[in-house]
């Protein structure tokens, strides 16, 4: 017996994105229905990093990362808990004058967005944090940035939306998506589901291509797979989350000591699972051990792999369809859209209401590959390059 | 496939206790030059585990009426020096792309040892359900007092207390007592009905139920208290063990001890065959999800076998027929001639203890009770301080109806053992706060390392594949 529902915004994935989406949406009145496959959460938004970090990022995504370092200020009140939310800073670090001057140059572009970037090296530097190895020579920080427990924070998002009235149908795979002329039409099987609404938000992530492409937009979306390795409680030793300039690597000390490092990449074993590349975890013990002498002597207790979406320019797809009225796209966050996420939904719920974004997102439109390959195909008639395997970078 | 020189690779065998030494000698008497890999530095296993070169007790003393079996073994596999490549002290800690990654003791280094045909037998460790207090010193695993009295050659306590169920129980008891420990008390939380009632199946094995029923008879004739239907309730003490409290049906009863061991039965060791991509089945008998392996042994996986208790708990000499077994599947895989007959009595003798697992399941039943008479307080996951109330409470109000999300959310085997040891327990609340039969519930993913790695070692290493 198949249950028919029928709401005003149906959403498919329960990500971050996805789910923030769901919250923004009740609380702008509309009824929302979100189909997730497996869990929600469960996935990149799940098992990503944990860094809620927006320096580094490129300027055209800094006014949504702003805008999404409003929403973390007030997490506890929008999720119901701080899910180890920490402003405890983020570093990236300079391993050479290179990096250095790199920094300054996007100290510089950012100067507009109140990052509150501050440059510290030498001296000033292993006072500050003796805990850092002779490798890093200086480095950019951002007080504000942090770090969270993905863990905790992205099924949070999809129990508040619940809680706001959103029905949230996990293990609700969506088998087939239609449009009947005034509105979509999503079934599931297993559960015996049929969700009609005018407007469909694709939130699936890595697997939002096939979505896309069902209603003419498509989008060269690839896999990528990070490979994170997590130490066993230590003492607490440093504050600050940490980047590389450059990257390579990344890590940040939970307050429960756990040192958690992510650098190089992993691969798939099949299409949902993935698992971190044996020389990925010889890169991270190599350098982190090198940044951080104090973890010359720690174990490594477990490490983790997810499945993340790509497009070639590393930055998501956040916008309407050209070609489908009603159908709104928020993916392929390039492993980097933890922070972003709850941004990345107030958006989506106010193009699903209002059809604009009070936040700039030209930068993120669906067709840019289109409209990028008939430029040029008009210039220079070569075939495109041969897609490299993806490095994942924090 | 072939290594880097073009050479054939020798088959590689994890675990050098009965069903790994049996394998091995299989192997060899076939012609072939195996790698053994293991973590002891003498083969045997947990069952036959060697005490250290300088210590001379005899294997009488550290066997009983095992001494036989453990001597066939290790004389088994002390005839191979030469034939085999043994890398002891030695853990398989991650695998990919037929690469093991080992973690070698001695040297303190992390090398790559490729294989073509790999026989797992991975082995067991104890089936713990916590009881409160038994994070207290002195409350050790029922395996782990029989490795502290065989290869330590000392007792866990002076006066020490057995409980849990199993037929491990009344052989530490007995060994215990041998040994010149006073055993103050075995509890049981299985009825002496249960045991006969489970009579006709075990009859299948009637040496090892002579055994078992010796062992009762002996501590029995020895004064020690027997005690069966009893639920477990608390470890007395505040520094350290003082006692043991249990409810015998009728009332709470207490006992003064200083030392405790317990365990309900064993549980398999299923971390590299989930790393290899073995297909797993929830399997009734053993209360845990294992990976599949036909009559045979052969995985899920081609070139993967799984041999003796990693695969499913069947017990020592089981685990010597399945290494065997396991060996001659492999060899017949890849085409080489072997003796069909020697195969079907191997298999029928499997098949046998099979019977006899289901009877002995029957004697000592699963105390499936446990998980409602878990107090809220209680602390399931040790490394990670998480209590039965903990996981009921991220069920209730975080609507966790999965292992994986369980731990996610509260941490539960998120520690140093990651879940090898809490993960039974855990499934058990879980279950049982949602009501779902323990199979719905899932198994918790496996992630290298297998065991805890230091970083250093996984930043130096050998044998890098170019």
């Amino acid at each position: 017996m198949t249950q028919r529902i029928d709401c005003d915004v149906a959403i498919v994935g329960g990500g971050i994105v996805g789910a923030s989406a769901a919250l923004a949406l009740r609380r702008m009145g509309r009824s929302v229905v979100l189909l997730e496959r497996d869990l929600c959460g469960s996935r990149s938004s799940g098992v990503n990093f944990g860094g809620v970090r927006r320096q580094g990022r490129p300027i055209s995504q800094l006014p949504l990362a702003q805008r999404s370092h409003r929403i973390w200020g007030e997490l506890a009140r929008t999720i119901g808990t701080e899910g180890e939310y920490v402003r405890s800073g983020h570093f990236k670090i300079a391993r050479s004058e290179a990096d250095l001057a790199a920094l300054e140059q996007y100290r510089a572009q950012s100067r507009d967005f109140d990052l509150g970037l501050e440059m510290i090296s030498g001296a000033r530097l292993r006072e500050r944090s003796s805990w850092l190895g002779a490798k890093a020579l200086g480095g950019s920080l951002c007080p504000e940035d942090g770090q969270a427990n993905p863990r905790l924070v992205s099924p949070a998002f999809a129990r508040a939306a619940e809680r706001e009235g959103a029905r949230v149908l996990e293990r609700a795979r969506v088998d087939e998506a239609a449009h009947d002329g005034q509105r979509f039409v999503l079934r599931s099987v297993a559960p015996g589901l049929e969700v009609r609404a005018p407007v469909l938000l694709n939130c699936a992530g890595a697997w939002a291509g096939p979505l896309a492409a069902q209603f003419g937009d498509e989008v060269p979306l690839r896999s990528g797979h990070p490979a994170m390795a997590v130490t066993e409680p230590l003492p607490v030793f440093m504050d600050w989350s940490l980047g590389v300039e450059g990257g390579g690597i990344y890590c940040r000390q939970v307050a429960r000591g756990n040192v958690v490092m992510g650098g190089g990449a992993g691969f798939a074993l099949d299409d949902e699972r993935a698992r971190v590349e044996r020389g990925s975890i010889d890169g991270i013990c190599l350098q982190a051990i090198e940044l951080l002498p104090a973890l010359r002597h720690a174990h490594i207790i477990r490490t983790w792999s997810g499945t993340e979406g790509y497009l070639p320019d590393r930055q998501p797809v956040l916008g309407v369809s050209p070609r489908r009225p009603g159908l709104i796209h928020g993916f392929g966050f390039a492993g980097a859209g933890f922070q972003i996420g709850p941004a990345a939904g107030e958006v989506l719920a106010e193009l699903a209401c209002h059809g604009r974004s009070s936040t700039p997102i030209e930068a993120f439109a669906v067709d840019r590959f289109e409209r990028e390959a008939e430029a040029v195909a008009a210039n220079a008639p070569n075939p495109s390059p041969r897609p490299q395997p993806i490095s994942v970078a924090r | 496939m072939n290594d880097m020189t073009g050479k054939a690779l020798p088959p590689v065998i994890v675990g050098a206790g009965p069903a790994g030494v049996r394998a091995a000698q299989t192997l060899v008497a076939h012609g072939l030059r195996p790698v053994v890999i293991d973590e002891a530095a003498r083969a045997g296993g947990q069952v036959y585990r060697r005490q250290p070169p300088q210590f001379g007790r005899s294997s009488r003393t550290l066997y009983g009426f095992e001494a036989g079996r453990a001597d066939a073994l290790h004389q088994a596999f002390d005839a191979l020096r030469g034939q085999v490549e043994h890398q002891s002290d030695s853990l398989v800690w991650n695998v990919q792309d037929h690469w093991l990654d080992v973690l070698d003791g001695p040297t303190q280094r992390t090398r790559r040892v490729p294989f073509a045909g790999l026989i797992v037998a991975t082995g067991a460790t104890d089936r713990v359900l916590p009881v409160p207090g038994w994070t207290l010193p002195g409350v050790y695993t029922l395996g782990g007092a029989q490795v502290a009295l065989k290869f330590q050659g000392c007792a866990i306590g002076q006066r020490v207390v057995f409980m849990g169920t199993g037929p491990l129980l009344y052989l530490v008891a007995y060994q215990y007592a041998k040994a010149g420990a006073q055993v103050a008390a075995v509890l049981d939380t299985a009825r002496f009905a249960d045991q006969c009632a489970a009579l006709p199946a075990m009859a299948a094995q009637p040496a090892v139920l002579l055994k078992g029923l010796y062992y009762v008879a002996w501590l029995r004739a020895h004064g020690v208290a027997l005690h069966g239907g009893v639920r477990p309730l608390r470890v007395l003490g505040t520094e350290r063990v003082e006692g043991v409290a249990w409810h015998d049906g009728r009332a709470e009863r207490t006992l003064e001890a200083d030392a405790v061991g317990f365990g309900y039965a064993l549980r398999s060791e299923t971390q590299l065959a989930d790393l290899l991509g073995c297909r797993f089945a929830y399997a009734p008998l053993h209360r845990a999800h294992l990976p599949e392996r036909d009559a045979a042994g052969r995985s899920s996986v081609a070139g993967v076998y799984l041999a003796g208790d990693g695969a499913g708990i069947l017990g020592a000499d089981a685990a010597e027929w399945a290494g065997e077994r396991a060996a001659l599947a492999l060899l017949a895989d890849r085409g080489v001639q072997i003796d069909a007959a020697r195969t079907q009595v191997l298999e029928r003798k499997l098949a046998r203890v099979a019977g006899f697992r289901a009877g002995l399941e029957r004697a000592f039943p699963f105390p499936q009770d446990w998980a409602a008479h878990a107090p809220d307080e209680l602390v399931v996951c040790r490394c990670e301080n998480v209590t039965a109330g903990n996981l009921r409470q991220t069920v209730r109000e975080a609507g966790a109806d999965e292992l994986n999300r369980l731990k996610a959310l509260c941490r539960v085997g998120m520690g140093r053992c990651q879940g090898r040891m809490c993960g039974v327990a855990a499934a058990e609340v879980l279950a049982h706060a949602t009501g779902q039969p323990l199979q719905q519930v899932g198994r918790l993913r496996g992630q290298a390392p297998i065991k805890p790695i230091p970083m250093e070692l996984a930043a130096a290493q050998e044998g890098l594949p170019s």
